[in-house]
């Protein structure tokens, strides 16, 4: 990322109460198009519910998100859609009724506003999923249901994409395939944050991180840099995650 | 040629089509007639639980409420009875429109509420303190407009009117991400659905096509009672009926009331006395052992049931 690449999102102070736990506690960071920005952190640090916000399914208690200089929480998750933000689940969720194939018409069907969509069964073949095309969802094992998230919101032609341990579950093959995509798609422009636990898959694909913890960013840069701070080795230390 | 064109050509013309011959083959024409009002309803109980998922063991309110609907238009304002079922669907979708908060509950609790709303227009129609409006408790008789053959012809509008919107249902987007809701409301919110608005408007449909054949309902049978119209056998056997064929399917409610329907009648006749035993059994045997209702025999097998 070059310096003066303007933001196309930009967090500021976001707070996210549940109860009288605060599971976002004043999260500050920007990402640019074209970036891949990895979210890292201990489990319960917040990082999925930084997404969840993003991404409309949560209102922010405190602080602002703003999407191309819109500031967008409590946003319905629809119009976010429309507006260019989708996401993957940390535990995917198709629609395990419909086929493959439907699962992403839904998705080509409502998740733009103009422009051309995508082509389906290039986006099926693309993602390994032209043979189960005509399957339902169901079928389909965890590491493909995880392909089908990503399809799914790839249907609606994102420019902010959140992906929540979309690697976590893959074998090594299937985890340089998934990260040459991913740097595929960051090179056509797309700005895209990857929540994972895996370290040598967060070097190998991110420009930058950002350290998460108890709902904070604790340290931002790159990875190699992040792995020589005290305050992060702290936070990692004796963690089942630590690199 | 086109799956819609299929399913209008294979389905939807052809049972059009036998209902409208049978009345001059077969004399019985209540029972003909109560066969069409529960395929409006099964295809209605479809649109909303098969489609979104949302089970409604009120449904009868909307039958009751268009019921109504046609009677004070017919008692007060001497309307033509097509108007006045025009109007009877109109009371279901203003019902409808009325319930719309019950769609924030799931599950039991929907269908709990639902049934407790019918009850409640119920009991708002019954009361004697409305006498000059719904006659109350003492009934209506609507001899003006009574004309059992034209109410027929009506019923049969109104089914193909139904299943043409399930035909739609089963090959648009828009069934396709009623569907999508029903599987998973954040992820199809994440597909850019507007979750609220899709259930909204298949609740409303829904609405619409009960409270049309319960005005046609009070054109047929011209003189009823709350209890009548309000009964909660309808809902029960719309319900019952969809399930036993399967939901989410043009063919499935279709088929369940044939069959179910059939079955409760020619038992009715033959051995009443056996009645409640062997239909109860059955109904039984359907939820033990087929739980997706009867396409499923076949979708098991990986034949694409229309
Ligand atoms: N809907 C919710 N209701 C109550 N508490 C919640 C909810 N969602 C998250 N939390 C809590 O907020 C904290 C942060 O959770 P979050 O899922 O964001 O963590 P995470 O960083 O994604 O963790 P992991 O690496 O395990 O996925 C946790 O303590 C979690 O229990
Ligand atoms: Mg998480």
């Amino acid at each position: 990322m070059s310096p003066e690449t303007k933001p196309i999102l930009s967090v500021r102070k976001l707070v996210k109460r549940f109860g009288g736990f605060v599971a976002l506690d004043g999260l500050t960071f920007h990402a640019a198009p074209g970036e891949v920005l990895g979210l890292v952190g201990p489990n319960g640090s917040g990082k999925t519910t930084a997404i969840n916000v993003i991404s409309g399914l949560y209102a922010p208690d405190g602080g602002e998100v703003v999407f191309d200089d819109v500031s967008i929480g409590g946003t319905a998750s629809h119009k976010l859609v429309h507006r260019g933000i989708n996401r993957t689940f940390q535990v995917p969720k198709p629609f395990m009724s419909l086929t493959v194939r439907e699962n992403v018409r839904v998705a080509l069907a409502y998740g733009h506003i103009g422009g051309t969509p995508p082509a389906l069964d290039a986006l099926l073949d693309e993602y390994r999923l032209a043979a189960v095309a005509d399957r339902p969802a169901a079928d389909l094992n965890s590491a493909q249901q995880k392909m089908l998230d990503l399809v799914r919101a790839l249907a609606t032609r994102p420019r902010l994409l959140l992906l929540d341990e979309l690697a976590a579950g893959l074998n090594p093959a299937e985890l340089d395939w998934i990260a040459g995509r991913i740097k595929q798609l960051a090179a056509g422009g797309m700005s895209i944050i990857v929540v994972e636990h895996l370290m040598g898959f967060i070097e190998h694909i991110t420009d930058r991180v950002i350290v998460l913890n108890a709902g904070r960013e604790i340290f931002e840069g790159k990875l190699a840099a992040a792995v020589q701070e005290p305050q992060v080795i702290e936070v990692f230390l004796g963690g089942e995650h630590a690199a | 040629m086109p799956n819609a064109v299929k399913h209008v050509l294979f389905i939807l013309v052809p049972l059009i089509a036998v209902f409208a011959v049978l009345p001059g083959v077969y004399q019985n024409h209540l029972l003909l007639f109560n066969f069409v009002t529960f395929l409006i309803l099964a295809q209605g109980v479809n649109i909303i639980y098969g489609f979104t998922g949302y089970l409604p063991f009120g449904y009868v309110g909307f039958f009751g409420a268009g019921a109504y609907g046609f009677a004070v238009l017919v008692m007060h304002y001497q309307s033509p009875a097509l108007v006045a079922v025009l109007a009877a669907g109109l009371v279901g979708v203003l019902l409808g429109l009325l319930l719309t908060p019950l769609l924030r509950l799931s599950g039991a609790y929907f269908a709990i509420a639902n049934l407790a709303a019918s009850l409640a227009v119920l009991h708002l129609v019954a009361n004697p303190a409305l006498e000059g409006i719904t006659k109350g408790p003492y009934g209506v008789s609507l001899t003006g407009t009574f004309n059992p053959s034209h109410a027929y012809y009506a019923a049969l509008a109104v089914l193909a009117l139904t299943v043409g919107g399930v035909v739609f249902l089963k090959n648009s987007s828009f069934g396709l991400a009623l569907q999508a809701v029903r599987e998973d409301a954040v992820s199809a919110s994440m597909a850019g659905v507007n979750v609220v608005k899709m259930r909204i408007a298949a609740w409303l449909a829904s609405a619409l096509v009960a409270g049309l054949a319960g005005g046609i309902y009070a054109w047929y049978v011209s003189v009823f009672y709350p209890d009548n119209v309000f009964s909660g056998d309808f809902s029960i056997f719309a319900i019952v009926f969809a399930l036993f064929g399967g939901v989410a399917t043009i063919s499935g409610p279709i088929i369940g009331v044939l069959i179910l329907y059939g079955v409760y009648n020619l038992i009715g006749f033959t051995t009443p006395q056996y009645f409640q035993l062997i239909y109860g059994l059955l109904i039984m045997g359907l939820v033990l052992f087929l739980p997706a209702g009867l396409v499923s025999l076949a979708t098991r097998r990986g034949w694409h049931v229309p």
